[in-house]
């Protein structure tokens, strides 16, 4: 029998209950908005001792992840949390985690990179890590961040990867909404305990994540071991695996909790859609008003939403885009000299595939820069022109950008 | 104090390991591991150690180790301190986080000293070989005056830092200084400071042949002479308390410590080295050495007083 | 569910990681049983050349054993060793160490 309570909480809030329900072991803290409220949520709990967990109050971001990487290595469950220049800064530990194949699960309140400085909203932090082999989920409003992360431990204990749960800074962190929390004893059967790839055992001693050579080596008894390709090939593997693991766990989820999140893709009046807007994380939910609107307006508009940014699910993207006319991505991030990152990813899965839509991409909300239905219908409306006129390439669409020099 | 022949004959560093001939490193941890009696999880950056450790799927060293990033040894010894205690396993094995000079005094220091602060329960040992030796003999912030390195043609300017001192000042229970050619100092420090919780630190001086280029033959001769001339103090701190050790103990008593130019011209990495640096070594030395006289007496006095 | 304990990087711990390091030697340490002080008291005394070895490839004894196989032939141990009782002879041909009888 579920005993759910439903509660008005923050994004933050919201993601620190998860941790708690996924009985974190290890948590370690190091202050950033629009972050700082998940870790000092969680020492609040842990010096009640309502929540048994280490916490490790430690000097930088590098070493918060640090801390997460060689106590999930003797087999505990770890949490931290960070933001732009905080997950920059333990850029190389990012990294770490992934190619040591630590099922670590952060909490990212997503937030524009300096300089200059900004505290405010946009998607360029974890975006800028999406190689690093770190499952990558983004959610849309605060019920899913709780029900993201606890999904995410699942997901990383079984296939030995870590995932980066991001959800937008302020816009979902600071912002307060009903989130029910699913009883204690339905996560505890959702999650069972993790039992770790690592060895650290000293009467059986293993010396892990050591200089690994380009070609397999043998071992002391001639066997032939794998080399460094071989262990990316094998994470590679096992991202590619998370396609099914993500869809998967959010079904078992929504077994057990009656509440489910699309997996990899979301979508809203997709069926007849000819124009295709596509987003990640609560910016998605923005789209959904301005698709609304248009079609009250007669066109036929509808919404894909990326929860799964890394693994990319390009299969499952190109089958719903298949026959539409105009995919328009809204990027809160930019890959500069290029395009945005998801544009880039939505094309990639489009090529050379006949009945493919036409791909815009449209850059937005850098910095935190307000971003309205209204401004997102408009985008539409003017994507929605140059498809009609014809225009196959065209540069990323800025959304309310007000340069200083365009108005002299 | 323990004698060699009473030192365990158990060895977790096993031979054919990939350390250069004469490192002292393998003097120095044969004696840190056996003071553990094999109960530990090693945890070790990018290093000198990483090299004699070997590489995948073989290891040198039959203990639980941990590779790490450069910068993180202090932060994963407290978060695998963390993570056994955690999951119910603290009394299974000691954390020891084992660092080089530079993965220490240099890009490792600011999680060391955030570990100390915490007072988190590892011991760390560094192993001061005076340079980045394993990418080549850079110097860094240990390297010491006068001497040469890849990035010090003309020899260093400037005097190494005082890590140890800078770890007392962070208040952790017991710090040590020591030397890997006096293998049962070391033995005797880390039995100590098994025995202790919180952040124990101790500095290891740890000679390197081919980076102070000297025939690997007098590994032990030049550690010892590094001690014997103030260069290196064997003491060690307990809540506060400061005392000598074993060889500097006796020099302390005898007076009779020997000119740091008898150290300095039998390495290549001095080569060349005016007068009057050298002269400048020796009063730095001098000073330092003055100041543990002062605080080894104190203490002593204190001790006999109470 | 596959065996993934092979799909990360963890050595088992074995001698002789970087092969035969006998093979660097230039010369090898000899041991002159009758000078060594252990030899003459009987007993597992002294062993300054066991804690001295860099590679532990000296075992302890009456008198110590060298592990000529491994022993990179740094010479620490005739260096150290206050009764001369381990000379360190030239190998006459490089990389190639065969034990001779007598000598282990």
């Amino acid at each position: 029998m579920s005993h759910a309570k439903t509660r008005v909480m923050t994004g933050n809030e919201a993601a620190a209950h998860a941790a708690r329900l996924a009985r974190v072991q290890v948590v370690a803290a190091y202050p950033i908005t629009p972050q700082s409220p998940v870790v000092e949520t969680l020492s609040e709990w842990v010096e009640s001792g309502e929540l048994p967990a280490e916490f490790v109050t430690v000097e930088s971001e590098h070493s918060a992840l640090t801390v997460c990487i060689t106590a999930s290595t003797v087999g505990a469950r770890t949490f931290t949390a960070t933001s732009a220049n905080g997950l920059a800064y333990m850029t190389e530990q990012v990294w770490w985690a992934a190619g040591a194949r630590l099922p670590i699960v952060m909490g990212i309140a997503n937030r524009a990179m300096a300089a200059p400085w900004s505290v405010l909203n946009d998607q360029q932090d974890s975006m800028s890590v999406r190689d690093a082999g770190w499952v990558q989920l983004y959610c849309r409003n605060n019920q899913e961040i709780l029900d993201t992360l606890v999904q995410a431990y699942r997901i990383a204990e079984s296939l030995y990867v870590p995932v980066m749960v991001c959800y937008d800074g302020f816009l979902l962190s600071h912002t307060m909404m009903p989130v029910e929390l699913p009883d204690p004893d339905t996560v505890d059967a959702f999650l069972p305990p993790y039992h770790p790839l690592t060895v650290v055992d000293p009467d059986d001693p293993r010396n892990i994540g050591p200089v690994t050579l380009a070609d397999p080596r043998p071992d002391a008894e001639g066997v032939a071991r794998n080399g460094y390709m071989e262990f990316r090939a094998l994470h590679h593997r096992a991202l590619l695996g998370a396609l099914e693991t993500i869809e998967r766990v959010d079904a078992e989820y929504g077994a057990a909790t009656g509440r489910t999140w699309g997996g990899l893709l979301w979508e809203h009046r997709l069926d007849d859609a000819d124009v295709v807007l596509i987003a990640a994380g609560s910016l998605g939910t923005q789209l959904t008003v301005a698709a609304d609107e248009l079609r009250d307006e007669g066109m036929n508009v509808g919404v894909l939403g990326i929860r799964s940014y890394r693994p990319f699910p390009a299969v499952a993207a190109r089958d719903a885009l298949d026959g539409r006319s105009l995919a328009l991505v809204f990027d809160k991030a930019l890959s500069y000299g290029h395009e945005g990152p998801i544009c880039s990813d939505i094309r990639s899965a489009l090529q050379s595939r006949t009945g493919a839509p036409v791909v815009y991409g449209a850059i937005c909300g850098l910095g935190g820069r307000d971003v309205s239905p209204a401004d997102l219908a408009d985008a539409t409306r003017r994507a929605v022109a140059d498809r009609a006129a014809g225009i196959v390439d065209r540069e990323p669409d800025w959304i309310n950008l007000h340069l200083e020099e365009d108005a002299r | 104090m323990t004698r060699i022949t009473e030192l365990p004959t158990d060895e977790v560093v096993l031979p054919g390991n990939r350390a250069c001939a004469g490192c002292g490193i393998g003097i120095g941890l044969r004696a840190v591991t056996k003071a553990l009696e094999g109960r530990l999880v090693l945890v070790n950056p990018a290093s000198c150690l990483t090299v004699l450790g070997g590489m995948f799927p073989t290891s040198s060293v039959a203990v639980p180790w941990v590779n790490v990033a450069f910068p993180s040894t202090a932060a994963a010894a407290a978060g695998l301190a963390a993570g056994l205690r955690a999951t119910g396993r603290a009394d299974e094995m000691t954390v020891l986080a084992m660092a080089g000079d530079g993965g220490t005094s240099d890009i490792g220091i600011q999680a060391l000293s955030g570990a100390a602060e915490r007072n988190d329960d590892f011991i760390y040992v560094c192993y001061d070989n005076e340079a980045y030796m394993n990418t080549g003999t850079q110097r860094s912030g240990l390297t010491p005056r006068g001497a040469r390195t890849t990035t010090t043609w003309t020899g260093k300017r400037e005097n190494p830092k005082d890590v140890p001192r800078i770890m007392e000042a962070h208040g952790i229970p017991y710090l040590a200084s020591t030397s890997a050619v006096f293998p049962t100092d070391v033995y005797d420090k880390v039995v100590k400071a098994r025995s202790i919780e919180g952040l124990r630190y101790i500095h290891m001086s740890t000679p390197c042949p081919s980076g102070w280029q000297f025939d690997p033959k007098d590994t032990v001769t030049i550690g010892q002479l590094a001690v014997e001339t103030g260069l290196v103090a064997l003491y060690e701190v307990e809540d506060g308390a400061f005392r000598l050790t074993g060889r500097s103990a006796s020099l302390a008593r005898s007076g009779k410590r020997k000119p740091v130019a008898d150290y300095i011209r039998m390495q290549g990495r001095f080569k060349g080295m005016a007068e009057e640096d050298i002269a400048a070594v020796q009063a730095w030395v001098d000073q330092r050495w003055a100041g543990y006289i002062a605080r080894h007496e104190a203490s002593a006095g204190e001790s006999t007083g109470a | 569910m596959r065996d993934r304990s092979h799909d990360i990087s963890m050595s088992r711990p074995a001698a002789g990681e970087a092969g035969r390091t006998g093979d660097w030697r230039n010369a090898r340490p000899v041991m002159v049983a009758e000078r060594c002080l252990a030899v003459r008291q009987g007993t597992v005394t002294c062993q300054i050349c066991w804690v001295y070895c860099p590679d532990a490839c000296i075992a302890q004894g009456v008198g110590p054993v060298i592990d000529l196989e491994h022993c990179k032939g740094c010479g620490i141990c005739a260096e150290m060793c206050p009764a001369s009782a381990i000379q360190m002879r030239p190998e006459s041909v490089h990389g190639v160490c065969a034990v001779e009888e007598g000598e282990r």
